[in-house]
C-alpha cells in the first residue's frame, strides 16, 4: 500500500512499490494528462510537481512519494487558467501537443522559483524537455509572456 | 482532378482500396468532383430533433452550434481548424459557434480526400487542405444556400434578396434577420440538394476565415491534459500488452521459452505474433516485465544481415558507377548526351543516414474484438483511417463497416502513423485473449521497431556548355525503395516509380535543359517508411550542395546563380530574393557563414538561409540565425503556415546535426533519446519565417522547412571554412575530420 496526494486528493493504492509513479497516475488513476514519452527521464514529457519541485515521474518508484504531494497538469490551476496556461493558448504554443503538459510543468516549476528568467535561464531549464514539433521558440515566448502578464 | 496517388500512400493502391471495399467503384472511375461527395443529407431520423444537416459535412442545431466535419488527421499541422474553417467560410457562419468533429464514419465517398484517386482518409504529403480545399468551400456554399432558400420560401421573397451576415440570414429591403439556429428550427434539407459551381463561391476579397488567422481550436485542450491521445484510450474491462518483435524485418519466433515471463505477477497470456511475442497482462509494467523476460530465438531474414555504414559505403560505389542504370524518375531532353557535350564537369558525391520519426507518443493502440470475431472497436490516432480499416478487414475477413474506429490526437505523426503494424497487433491480440486490449510501445521498441528514412547515396554530375551555362543535370540516387518496402508489406506488388525517395530531385525550379534524375534501387532488407519532408530533405542536400560548389568554382554568388538558374520562375526569384533580403545576405560578418537552400515539394516552394558558427576544436556547428520564406499558394492560415515551417527547420536541425539510426547484424543500435539525439532547446537559432501568399491554390505546408536546412547549414559550413561536409549528419567527429583539426 502507498499513500500520497495527487492534485490535492489523497489516494490509498495497493501497487507494486516500484511501480513508476507515471504509470499509477496515468493506468490506475486515470489522470492522462502526464504522458510517457522514453521512461528514462530523458524526455520531460512525464514531468509533474512532487512536493513543489518538477520531477520526471517516468523514472520515481511511487514508493518514493509515499506522504508527499504531487501535482499534474490536470491539478497546475482549476480551470486552466494558470498564467503559463494562458501564456500558452495566447502564444498559440502547442503543435501535436503530446509534449506540453510536461512543458508547463517544467515551466511552472522555473517560474515559481524565478519570477523573471532570462532567456538563458530559460533555455537552461527547459533544456531537458523534448518537443519534436519544433515548438521551443514558442515556448520560450510564452514562459516570458507569462512572467510579464503573471 | 486527376489522379494524384500519394506517393506517400502507396499501400491505398487501387487494388488494395477495391479489394477491401467493393461498392465504390463509382468514386473510384469518376474524376473526383466535390459536388458528388455533398449530394445527400444526412437522414432525418440519424438527427436529434432540431438538428438540421444541409449535406453530410455539418449539423446545426437550434441554438446556433455549428458541428462540422474534420476529415483529417490532427497532429499538430492544424487542419481540425483549417478544413472547418474554410467550410465555414463559405457557410458564412460564425466561427465562435462551431464545433470540429471527425467524421461519424470512415466513409470515403462522403469525407474522403478528394485529392486522392480513391478518396483515402490519408493524411501526409501535405495533402490535407490541397486536397479538401475546394470540397470543404463547395460544402459550405451548398450549406449556405439550403438555409437562404429555406429562409426565401418561409418569408416569401425571391433568394436573391437574401444575403448573409455570419450565422445571419438578412433580408435588407425589409430589415429582417434570422439565425442560423433559428432556421434549423423549422428548416428540412431539400431532396436534392443545390448545385454549386465556381461563381457561386466566395472571391477572395470577401473572406472571412480564409487569409487570416485563427486561434487552433485544440489548443486550450492541449494545455490542462485534457487532450486525448491514442495512449490515454481506457476501455471497459480492457488489459494491458507488450509486444516482443523481432530485432529485424522478417524474423519469425521459432522458439520462445517463456519460463521467468510467466512468473511475473499480473502476466495471462504469452501470444506468438507473426513477426513478435506478445505478453498480455494486467497492468503496463507487468507486461513490460514479462517481454523483457522472454527468451525468443528468431528465423532468419534478409534483413537480419544488415549492416548500415557497410551497406552505405556500397551505395556510393553504385553512385559512381554510371554502367548501373537505375529507375528514371524525371527526364527532360538528353542529360546523358548534353554532359558528353559539356565542355566542363562537376561532380558531386553526398551521403544521409537513416532517420528516426521519434515522435513523441509511441505507438500503441487499443482493440476490442466481438466474441463472434466479426467486428472490432478501435482506439488509436492515425495517419491512415482507410489503410487501417482495409487491413484490420482484411486480417479478420470482415467487412469494413464492422470496424469502429474512434480517431484520437496524434502525439506526432511525421509519416510515422501511416503505419498500421501495431493496431494489427493488438487486434491480434485481443482477438487472443478475448478481451480489450491496449497495446503500449516503449521508447526502446519504438525505435528498434521504428520505420526509417532510407539512407542515401547520390551521385550528380553537372555540366556547363561553352558559354556558360548549366545545360546537363544528372542526379543518382542509390537508396532502398520505401514504396516497395511499404507495399510488399501490405501484400501489393510495389510501384515501379518510388516517390517517396526521388521527390524533389527534378529541381523544377531550375529549368536546366536536360535533365536526369533516376534512382538506383537497392535492398538490403530494413523497415522505412514516408518521413517529414521525404526524398526533397536529401535530394535537397545533394543538389543544393552541388550547386554551392559550382558557385565557389566560377566565383559567382550562390544566391545570384540560383537567381539565374531559376530564371522564368518568379515564385523561386521572389523567395530567393526575400531570404537574401531578411538575412543581410551581403553582409559579411566575423566568425560566421552564411548559406542558401531551396526547395519545391508538391508545388509549393520555399527558400532558407543558415548562418552558422563552427567549433573547430570539437567540430561543433551552431546554428545562431534562420530565415526561411515559403510560398504554399494561398495560405489559408499565415501564422500556422509559418508555425509549421519553423517547426520543421527545428525538426530537421536534429537530422543535420546529430540524428542517426544504425544497423549492424540487422539491429538497431540505437535505443532511446539517450543516443538518439533530436533537437532541444538550446540548439535551436532566432528563426524568421515570411509566408509569401500568392494567388496559387493552396499547397501543402507541413514540411517545407525541412528540406532547406541541412542544404543551408552544409553550404554556410563551407562559405565559413572552404570545407564541404558531403554527409549527414553533420556530427563533431565528423566535422572535426572534415577540417583537419
Amino acid at each position: 500500500m502507498v499513500a500520497f496526494t495527487v492534485n490535492g486528493v489523497r489516494r490509498e493504492l495497493g501497487v507494486e512499490p516500484n511501480t513508476p509513479l507515471l504509470w499509477v497516475l496515468r493506468e490506475h488513476l486515470k489522470l492522462t494528462g502526464t504522458k510517457f514519452g522514453c521512461g528514462i527521464a530523458s524526455c520531460g514529457a512525464c514531468t509533474v510537481h512532487i512536493d513543489g519541485q518538477a520531477a520526471r515521474s517516468c523514472a520515481t518508484p511511487v514508493s518514493m512519494v509515499e506522504g508527499k504531494s504531487v501535482t499534474t497538469i490536470e491539478g497546475l490551476s482549476p480551470d486552466g487558467s494558470h498564467p503559463l496556461q494562458k501564456a500558452w493558448i495566447a502564444e498559440q504554443v502547442p503543435q501535436c501537443g503530446y509534449c506540453q503538459s510536461g512543458q508547463i510543468m517544467q515551466a511552472a516549476d522555473l517560474l515559481a522559483r524565478n519570477k523573471t528568467p532570462s532567456r538563458e535561464q530559460i533555455v537552461e531549464h527547459m533544456d531537458g524537455n523534448i518537443c519534436r514539433c519544433g515548438t521551443y521558440l514558442k515556448i520560450i515566448s510564452a514562459i516570458q509572456r507569462a512572467s510579464r502578464e503573471g | 482532378m486527376t489522379e494524384r496517388i500519394d506517393p506517400r500512400t502507396t499501400d491505398l493502391s487501387r487494388r488494395d482500396f477495391l479489394g477491401a471495399a467493393a461498392g465504390l467503384t463509382l468514386a473510384l472511375t469518376v474524376a473526383p468532383d466535390p459536388l458528388a461527395l455533398i449530394g445527400e443529407g444526412l437522414s432525418g431520423e440519424a438527427l436529434a430533433d432540431g438538428l438540421l444537416s444541409p449535406n453530410v459535412w455539418l449539423t446545426i442545431a437550434t441554438d446556433g452550434t455549428i458541428t462540422i466535419v474534420s476529415p483529417a488527421a490532427e497532429m499538430g499541422q492544424g487542419t481540425f481548424t483549417t478544413l472547418p474553417a474554410v467550410l465555414a467560410d463559405e457557410l458564412d457562419a460564425d466561427w465562435t459557434r462551431v464545433k470540429p468533429v471527425f467524421p461519424p464514419e470512415w466513409n470515403e465517398k462522403k469525407f474522403g480526400n478528394p485529392g486522392y484517386d480513391n478518396y483515402a482518409f490519408q493524411t501526409s504529403a501535405s495533402f490535407a487542405v490541397r486536397g479538401y480545399f475546394k470540397a470543404m468551400r463547395v460544402a459550405g456554399a451548398q450549406a449556405r444556400r439550403v438555409l437562404i432558400n429555406a429562409v426565401a420560401a418561409k418569408w416569401g421573397v425571391p433568394a436573391q434578396e437574401l444575403s448573409t451576415d455570419p450565422s445571419v440570414v438578412v433580408h435588407k429591403a425589409t430589415n429582417r434577420r434570422i439565425s442560423y439556429g433559428e432556421i434549423a428550427g423549422f428548416a428540412k434539407a431539400p431532396a436534392e440538394l443545390p448545385k454549386i459551381e465556381d461563381k457561386d463561391l466566395k472571391t477572395a476579397a470577401s473572406f472571412r476565415y480564409i487569409g487570416k488567422d485563427l486561434p487552433r481550436v485544440e489548443v486550450p485542450l492541449k494545455v490542462t491534459g485534457a487532450a486525448k491521445y491514442g495512449i490515454d484510450a481506457q476501455v471497459p474491462g480492457m488489459v494491458y500488452a507488450a509486444v516482443l518483435q523481432s530485432p529485424y524485418p522478417g524474423g519469425r519466433p521459432e522458439t520462445v521459452d517463456e519460463t521467468r515471463a510467466r512468473q511475473v505477477k499480473g502476466v495471462t497470456d504469452i501470444v506468438k505474433l507473426p513477426e513478435g511475442v506478445g505478453v498480455v497482462g494486467t497492468s503496463f509494467e507487468a507486461t513490460q516485465a514479462a517481454k523483457n523476460l522472454l527468451k525468443v530465438s528468431w528465423s532468419d531474414a534478409p534483413g537480419a544481415h544488415h549492416d548500415s555504414e557497410k551497406a552505405l559505403e556500397e551505395f556510393a560505389a553504385i553512385g559512381r558507377d554510371n554502367s548501373r542504370d537505375g529507375v528514371p524518375y524525371e527526364s527532360v531532353g538528353d542529360a546523358k548526351a548534353a554532359m558528353r557535350g559539356a565542355v566542363k564537369v562537376y561532380r558531386g558525391e553526398y551521403r544521409t543516414r537513416y532517420l528516426y520519426h521519434a515522435q513523441m507518443e509511441p505507438m500503441n493502440a487499443t482493440a476490442a474484438v466481438s466474441p463472434d470475431g466479426k467486428s472490432v472497436e478501435i482506439w488509436t490516432g492515425t495517419q491512415g483511417p482507410t489503410s487501417l480499416h482495409n487491413q484490420v478487414a482484411r486480417l479478420l475477413g470482415i467487412e469494413r463497416t464492422s470496424i469502429t474506429l474512434h480517431q484520437h490526437f496524434l502525439g506526432g505523426g511525421y509519416g510515422r502513423r501511416s503505419q498500421q503494424e501495431v493496431v494489427i497487433d493488438a487486434v491480434r491480440l485481443a482477438k487472443a485473449v478475448g478481451k480489450p486490449v491496449k497495446l503500449i510501445w516503449t521508447r526502446e521498441d519504438d525505435v528498434r521497431g521504428g520505420k526509417f528514412r532510407p539512407m542515401t547515396a547520390h551521385h550528380i554530375e553537372a555540366g556547363f556548355d561553352a558559354s556558360g551555362k548549366l545545360v546537363a543535370w544528372h542526379h543518382r540516387v542509390v537508396a532502398e525503395s520505401v514504396a516497395a518496402y511499404t507495399s510488399i508489406a501490405n501484400g501489393t506488388p510495389p510501384p515501379p516509380l518510388d516517390r517517396v525517395v526521388m521527390k524533389g530531385s527534378p529541381i523544377p525550379q531550375y529549368p536546366i535543359p536536360n535533365k536526369l534524375a533516376e534512382h538506383v534501387i537497392e535492398t538490403r532488407g530494413a523497415r522505412l517508411a514516408a518521413f517529414r519532408g521525404v526524398g526533397n530533405a536529401y535530394n535537397a542536400f545533394a543538389a543544393e550542395s552541388l550547386l554551392d560548389e559550382i558557385a565557389k568554382d566560377r566565383g559567382l554568388d550562390p544566391i545570384a546563380l540560383r537567381l539565374t538558374l531559376s530564371e522564368g520562375q518568379p515564385r523561386m526569384q521572389t523567395l530567393l530574393r526575400a531570404v537574401a533580403e531578411m538575412s543581410d545576405w551581403t553582409r559579411r560578418r566575423d566568425g560566421r557563414g552564411l548559406g542558401v537552400g531551396t526547395m519545391v515539394k508538391d508545388d509549393t516552394l520555399a527558400a532558407g538561409v543558415a548562418e552558422v558558427s563552427v567549433d573547430r576544436a570539437t567540430g561543433k556547428i551552431k546554428v545562431h540565425n534562420f530565415w526561411a520564406a515559403i510560398d504554399a499558394g494561398l495560405a489559408v492560415q499565415p501564422r500556422n503556415v509559418a508555425a509549421q515551417t519553423e517547426g520543421s527547420i527545428v525538426y530537421a536541425l536534429g537530422h543535420v546535426l546529430r540524428e542517426k539510426i544504425t544497423i549492424r547484424n540487422g539491429r538497431v543500435l540505437e535505443s532511446n533519446y539517450s543516443d538518439y539525439e533530436v533537437t532541444r532547446m538550446s540548439d535551436v537559432p532566432n528563426i524568421e519565417v515570411k509566408v509569401v501568399s500568392t494567388d496559387n491554390p493552396p499547397t501543402g505546408a507541413g514540411e517545407d522547412g525541412v528540406p532547406v536546412v541541412a542544404c543551408a547549414v552544409g553550404n554556410a559550413v563551407a562559405a565559413l571554412t572552404g570545407v564541404r561536409l558531403r554527409e549527414l549528419p553533420f556530427a563533431p567527429e565528423r566535422v572535426r575530420g572534415a577540417l583537419g583539426a
